[in-house]
């Protein structure tokens, strides 16, 4: 699981563009959106195509990304859980 | 009557940036585009996450704005006063393409949201509204060449229907191979601030000076 947050990180800073951003910078437990690390509706969407590319996995109810997407450690559960890939 | 006058003009071409006529920035060591814009987003300071996750022709708009913004006193304007006109002659083909390029292969079909939102020109106009609280007139108009009397007279009709009290106008440019920008900013003034009357002709002369 520590690993799959780690290589979440670095995806994330990657796909996000968040050039300002190292992978020590991110709490795991910190909210994404918001506070923590501020992330916007259109970042919530490249994270769905991120999970849906690298993992696949497809969020179709749009309630359980606010639940999947609060932090870092709250996606690797998501993805340890119902990956395909 | 106020005058209304074109009080600062920014180049952005060739890696080299311009205020007013002076070269204020380059950096020819970056050969791309996307590393010159990082360059010189460093180099002026400019705190704004989000710069990075606009295309390469918003970050160009953007960056022009902000070396044309940068110290200009909004004094008795409010953000609904504030107008901005550009053009280009591209639109967004370069973003179109890249957008394109994810849709291609039905069996790797990842549309990136972050690409798609780029793939109109008016959204360099909501990246610069956005920083700078700008609520007035806007308008992008494509071109095959800058059409100086076009906007400089559209400019102008918004300050003579008592739309905008200030106006950021310009050219934002960008084809596989190369890129240029041209913005400057006018605004009303009387005799204690002078600056060039705006016109068709001063907005050609200024911009054909690189």
């Amino acid at each position: 699981m520590e690993e799959l947050v780690e290589q979440l990180k670095v995806q994330i800073i990657k796909q996000l563009n968040l050039e300002d951003i190292e992978p020590e910078d991110i709490d795991p437990d910190e909210p994404l959106f918001g506070e923590g690390l501020g992330l916007d509706s259109i970042d919530a969407l490249e994270l769905i195509v991120l999970l849906e590319k690298e993992y696949g996995i497809k969020i179709e109810n749009p309630k359980d990304g606010q639940k999947v997407f609060f932090s870092l450690n709250t996606m690797a559960e998501f993805i340890t859980e119902h990956r395909k890939k | 009557m106020k005058q209304v006058g074109i009080k600062r003009y920014c180049h952005v071409k060739n890696n080299k940036v311009y205020l007013d006529g002076a070269l204020i920035f380059e950096d020819v060591q970056n050969d791309t585009m996307k590393s010159f814009l990082k360059s010189a987003y460093r180099n002026f300071k400019i705190k704004y996450p989000k710069f990075f996750k606009m295309d390469e022709i918003s970050k160009l708009g953007f960056l022009a704005a902000e070396v044309v913004l940068q110290n200009i006193q909004k004094n008795n304007i409010r953000e609904s006063e504030i107008g901005i006109v550009l053009a280009n002659s591209q639109s967004t083909l370069v973003t179109d393409k890249v957008h394109q390029e994810s849709i291609n292969d039905l069996n790797n079909y990842y549309p990136s949201p972050s690409v798609f939102v780029y793939t109109l020109p008016n959204i360099m106009i909501g990246e610069i509204s956005i920083k700078h609280k700008f609520r007035g007139e806007n308008a992008f108009y494509i071109f095959e060449h800058f059409n100086t009397e076009f906007v400089s007279d559209f400019i102008d009709m918004l300050f003579t229907d008592g739309k905008v009290k200030a106006c950021l106008g310009g050219w934002i440019d960008q084809s596989e191979k190369d890129y240029e920008a041209f913005v400057y900013w006018v605004e009303h003034y009387d005799n204690k601030v002078f600056c060039p009357e705006h016109t068709g002709a001063l907005v050609r002369k200024l911009y054909e000076k690189f």
